[in-house]
């Protein structure tokens, strides 16, 4: 286990009119650490989304640092992060965010088609991940042909295709129903945790809680909790 | 991600329908109006290029076209065939009159009398009959286009007789000529014939048509015709030429086909920039994932401008095609007789589409470019 993630006094505002911006996060300090699997866990609002947005390089924080394995990623330029977040970052979205005209298959091997991989071959890899997560047999499917935990495990095959070093989820499980949302969520813990790679969860779930290594709050863009156990209101 | 990109388009039908109609629809719209256009004007000129045999056409100082002339005295002819250079010159007259048909209508005519002996200015295809029967007493050609003007379809025209200015006067072929602008129904005669028809005034001699010899090129004989004789020479080609430009200048034809040309980009720029538009819009969130993936702004820019250049290619072949299989379809009206589409209609609306995808996709493409990729977290 080691330090994955160095986030430092990030602050981000959002402007709200010309002159007026609203500060939504308040210089997060945070280190995460690879081998665990880390949930983020606050109200609406308090700005989980926001930060790890910022953690996985597709929002720009107004002030702070984020080191990724030694990366700064905000220094890199904008070609150079994109091309950073594909060697290294993997997403999974909400609205799982799936290519509705590709199938299981492809959809899964789009970060490797991003990488110039041939079509054929991004099939055969995208069939032998989602074999992995146990839906092999949706292969040829279309996303609008696929339940809701189905199209989520699409999803994780395609933030792990690539073996990413860091893996995003935001509320991967709030479009699900509690038993499916449990089966991602254990699916998750089996393989998306790995001795070298950090994992972070956004989520509002209380009953998936014990799966985590490490539970951290915030309230209106602070860090009000970090530990292995739930803060003591829930 | 080529592939990528046109999966994108072809997996939503109804919305890679409304692309394509939209650039066939304009395309459709823009060439076959300049066609239209183009080969209404060009009948301004095929009156004088049906005569091939002439290179120069002489006429009176103040004469402007094929239609718009004043005559000369008959010793024009011999004046211009004492000019050095000129292989031979052959008179034509034109005229309207009005002749009575068999069964009692009226109708304008026009009337050309061609030389007697060579036939110069005849058109060089007959649709039916032989040349030669312009020889016979009284003898006529009609056009073909006047011919079926004038006769219903089960009607003998040849052979029919005609009241031409009341002299009698026979149909004994038929023309295969392209209409003119006027597309009045033309009456070919030979000129000895003509001048009978023609009422009568001192100057009846319309135009000398002229051929050059070999020692001189038309446009030295011009000169050489102009200041010897004092009379206006011109070019074949440079008269056909100011018969077009006479009606591009006298009618309101140019601005009419303009303002549908101008119509048919707007529409299809708007149907293509609405369509795609919102394609792109729709699509906003995928590209928006595949940026958070980790596929650079290029990489959008390079599916895009795929996903533009197969509706444009396909919307733009498909217009053409259907424009084209309007003039074949219709080669048999005489509204459409003789038309054809110049190979620069295609090509230059294949750039006005072009033009309009490249527009309406680089529109499109600012709002995806622009997208923070932490959009589609939300
Ligand atoms: N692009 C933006 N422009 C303006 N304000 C924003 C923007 N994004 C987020 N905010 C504001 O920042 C705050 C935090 O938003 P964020 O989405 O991070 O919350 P969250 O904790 O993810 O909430 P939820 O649990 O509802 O998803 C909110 O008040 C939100 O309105
Ligand atoms: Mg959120």
């Amino acid at each position: 286990m080691s330090v994955g993630i160095a986030v430092e006094n990030i602050v981000k505002e959002f402007p709200i009119t010309k002159e007026e911006s609203i500060r939504v996060l308040h210089g997060i300090d945070l280190e995460i650490n690879t081998g665990e699997l880390t949930y983020l866990i606050g109200e609406s609002g308090s700005g989980k989304t926001t930060l790890i947005s910022i953690i996985a390089g597709i929002l720009f924080p107004t002030e702070g640092r984020v080191n990724i394995f030694g990366t700064d990623i905000y220094d890199l330029t904008d070609t150079e992060l994109v091309n950073f977040r594909l060697d290294n970052i993997g997403f999974i979205f909400q609205q799982y965010n799936l290519l509705p005209a590709l199938t299981a298959a492809e959809n899964a091997a789009v970060p490797l088609y991003a990488n110039g991989i041939a079509r054929e071959e991004g099939v055969e890899r995208g069939k032998a991940i989602l074999d992995a997560l146990n839906i092999a047999d949706q292969c040829e499917k279309l996303p609008r042909q696929l339940s809701g935990g189905q199209q989520q495990r699409v999803a994780i095959a395609r933030a792990l295709i690539h073996e990413p070093r860091i893996v995003v989820c935001d509320e991967p499980t709030a479009a699900l129903d509690a038993g499916s949302g449990r089966r991602v969520m254990d699916l998750l813990r089996e393989v998306a945790l790995a001795p070298d790679r950090a994992v972070i969860i956004v989520t509002h779930d209380n009953r998936v809680f014990d799966l985590a290594d490490r539970i951290i709050e915030i309230e209106d863009g602070r860090i009000t909790h970090d530990g292995k156990e739930l803060p003591d209101a829930h | 991600m080529g592939w990528i990109a046109l999966r994108m388009l072809t997996g939503d039908r109804v919305k890679l329908i409304g692309l394509l109609f939209g650039v066939a629809f304009s395309t459709l719209l823009i060439s076959q109006q300049l066609t239209i256009f183009v080969n209404l004007i060009m009948r301004g000129a095929v009156a004088v290029q049906e005569v091939s045999t002439a290179d120069v056409w002489v006429m009176d100082p103040s004469s402007r076209t094929i239609d718009v002339f004043a005559p000369m005295p008959s010793t024009a002819l011999e004046r211009v065939r004492g000019v050095d250079g000129v292989a031979y010159a052959s008179p034509m007259l034109r005229s309207n009159a009005v002749v009575r048909t068999p069964s009692g209508d009226l109708e304008g005519v026009n009337i050309v009398g061609v030389d007697d002996a060579t036939l110069i200015g005849l058109p060089r295809r007959m649709a039916e009959g032989d040349r030669q029967a312009l020889a016979e007493p009284d003898s006529v050609f009609i056009d073909d286009t006047g011919s079926r003007k004038l006769f219903a379809e089960d009607e003998q025209v040849i052979g029919t007789r005609l009241e031409l200015n009341d002299q009698r006067a026979v149909i004994r072929g038929i023309a295969d000529a392209v209409p003119t602008f006027t597309s009045q129904v033309i009456l070919y005669t030979r000129y000895s014939n003509a001048l009978r028809y023609a009422p009568g005034t001192r100057n009846r001699l319309s135009f000398v048509l002229v051929r050059s010899d070999s020692d001189h090129t038309p446009e030295e004989l011009v000169a050489a015709i102009e200041s010897e004789t004092g009379l206006r020479a011109r070019t074949a080609e440079d008269f056909a030429n100011d018969g077009l430009w006479f009606i591009i200048e006298n009618t309101g034809i140019p601005v009419n086909f303009g303002i549908t040309v101008v119509l048919g980009f707007i529409v299809g720029v708007a149907i293509v920039g609405l369509t795609f538009t919102l394609f792109i819009r729709d699509n906003i969130k995928q590209f928006g994932a595949l940026k958070a993936i980790g596929v650079t702004n290029a990489k959008i820019r390079s599916m895009v401008a795929i996903q533009a250049g197969f509706v444009g290619l396909v919307g733009y072949g498909i217009g053409i095609f259907v424009a084209e299989m309007f003039f074949i379809l219709n080669s048999g009206v005489d509204t459409f007789k003789g038309f054809y589409m110049p190979w620069q209609i295609p090509l230059l609306t294949a750039v006005v589409t072009l033009v309009m995808i490249m527009l309406t996709g680089f529109l499109a493409l600012r709002s995806v470019l622009k997208t923070e990729p932490a959009e589609v977290f939300r």
